[in-house]
């Protein structure tokens, strides 16, 4: 392979170079973070219209029309996954093992895995013990923490992850599909033993 | 020629405010950044006078005829023996040196001044030790010091690596989640100087500043004890109404002011914040001005950083602003 490309003709040699160079530049994309969104665009991302037994339903136009970047990108997902710790989220669903809580871990939403249910979850809080956040976060926060959440519990891996633990981990990270792991075992709600 | 000597005295008015000011290690207040001072000034004037006594051997060399006689090979060996030796004994002299001050700049002291220091992105946490509990108090983004008194900083870091670094008082020390490192140093002389995190730690690393007050121990006790005492009460219903809009927005969900039911400890804590000179980590000057431009858009100001642009009313923003601008 050596011999062969040494001694091909300087113009082949030159043009495999560019090539590398220019397919080193895909490289240099970052994906984009956005810190501050329009405080209109933010009032719109409230607009969530669930179904009225609180399962599912449309999300605000305004998060279809953002290309639903709570779900996806890496930097609201590592502010969700700090919201989780900073509001104690863990003090009741653990590290989505669940405790006093529900798990997010076993894949089993009470209410749907929707975006807007999570949301509306955290928003207006649930009967037996979920508190409502709606004074407590801003709109913005409830979707990365609802992004955040959906992540715990997905059963498909994604290519984006928040920033990894500081302490040692107790299930697989977020962008590991954690709740199919638990699928696969005796954990799974549906197994014969319930 | 004449525009060589205007770049000359170009570089030389650049260079000169670098050596004296609020946030310079050339301008030291402090016996520990005396220390390092005479530390970089030694190594500086040696270095020069090396470099100087070689370039005139060199010249020297370059300027004589060459001479070949039977006295030569002997003088060189002499020559370059007595260099090799003279090279031995300044990198031996600058190491003892070296050593000797690190050790002085780096000694415990007894019965200094605890303070708790711990870096978040991107702003610090100040939390006055005692051994009585109620004479802890936690405060952000500056600290103020007695002057003459051993100052024991312990530090950690909450999120990643951040560095302490007030270059008038001491040298750099690291801030490390999941350690404590610490800093003891002292001032000489009352005054204000300007701290800087010197380890890059995100997008607002250029603005996580700190101010070290030195007072005489009178004035740093008085600031301590109204430090100590709860916030100050609304004084009429616009701060009245600032207070109420505090406490049921999501401030209160991320900040403390001592003496009502905000006791989160996610962001600074506010009991006294109207008594700093700066907010936002030294970026904004403490006014109610600059206070309300922060709370109304903080991720224009400081992108990226953890305060939310929490929707509030033109009313609401201005009581707010009013009580927070109260809380001497």
């Amino acid at each position: 392979m050596t011999t062969k490309l040494s001694s091909a003709p300087l113009a082949v040699k030159s043009l495999l170079m560019c090539m590398l160079l220019m397919s080193s530049l895909c490289g240099c994309e970052r994906e984009k973070r956005q810190y501050r969104t329009d405080p209109p665009v933010a009032a719109a991302l409230d607009e969530v219209a669930p179904m009225p037994n609180g399962i599912a339903g449309a999300p605000p136009d305004a998060y279809v029309a953002a290309g639903e970047p709570y779900k996806s990108n890496a930097y609201d997902l590592s502010q969700g996954k700090q919201l989780y710790s900073e509001f104690n989220c863990s003090g009741c669903h653990a590290e989505g093992g669940g405790a006093s809580g529900p798990a997010f871990l076993n894949g089993w939403w009470r209410y749907g895995p929707q975006a807007v249910s999570v949301f509306v979850s955290i928003r207006d809080g649930r009967p037996r013990g979920m508190p409502a956040f709606r004074s407590r976060l801003t709109t913005e926060q409830i979707w990365q923490l609802a992004g955040y959440v959906q992540t715990i519990g997905a059963y498909s891996a994604k290519t984006s992850a928040p920033g990894r633990n500081d302490a040692m981990q107790s299930r697989p990270s977020e962008n590991r599909s954690p709740a199919k792991s638990s699928y696969a075992s005796d954990q799974w709600p549906y197994s014969a033993a319930q | 020629m004449a525009l060589l000597r205007r770049a000359i005295a170009l570089s030389v008015c650049f260079t000169c405010p670098g050596c004296a000011g609020w946030q310079s290690a050339l301008d030291p207040h402090g016996q520990q950044a005396r220390g390092l001072e005479g530390l970089i000034w030694t190594f500086i004037w040696v270095a020069a006078a090396v470099w100087i006594s070689v370039m005139a051997v060199l010249a020297i060399a370059l300027s004589r005829k060459s001479g070949r006689g039977a006295g030569n090979e002997r003088r060189m060996r002499v020559t370059v023996g007595g260099a090799v030796a003279g090279t031995a004994a300044i990198v031996l002299a600058l190491t003892i040196i070296s050593f000797l001050s690190t050790r002085l700049v780096s000694s415990e002291a007894s019965h200094p001044l605890e303070i708790r220091v711990r870096g978040y992105q991107w702003w610090w946490e100040v939390t006055y030790l005692d051994a009585r509990a109620e004479r802890v108090f936690t405060t952000a983004n500056e600290i103020h010091i007695p002057v003459n008194r051993p100052v024991r900083l312990q530090l950690s870091a909450a999120d990643v690596i951040h560095s302490f670094w007030a270059p008038n008082l001491a040298g750099k020390q690291d801030l490390i989640p999941g350690r404590e490192n610490t800093l003891t140093f002292s001032a000489q002389q009352p005054g204000t100087y300007r701290a800087q995190c010197a380890e890059f730690c995100g997008v607002q690393h250029a603005h996580m500043a700190l101010l070290v007050v030195a007072e005489t121990p009178d004035a740093f006790e008085h600031w301590r004890q109204s430090q100590l005492s709860p916030a100050a009460s609304p004084t009429d219903p616009e701060q009245a109404e600032g207070r109420k809009v505090f406490t049921s927005k999501p401030c209160a969900s991320c900040h403390t002011i001592q003496g009502t039911s905000a006791s989160a400890s996610i962001g600074p804590d506010l009991t006294h914040l109207a008594s700093r000179s700066y907010i936002a980590a030294g970026l904004l000057q403490n006014t109610r001005g600059s206070l309300a431009a922060w709370i109304a858009d903080p991720q224009t100001i400081k992108p990226g950083n953890n305060m939310p642009n929490v929707p509030l009313t033109a009313n609401e923003l201005r009581a707010v602003s009013a009580y927070l601008a109260a809380l001497k």
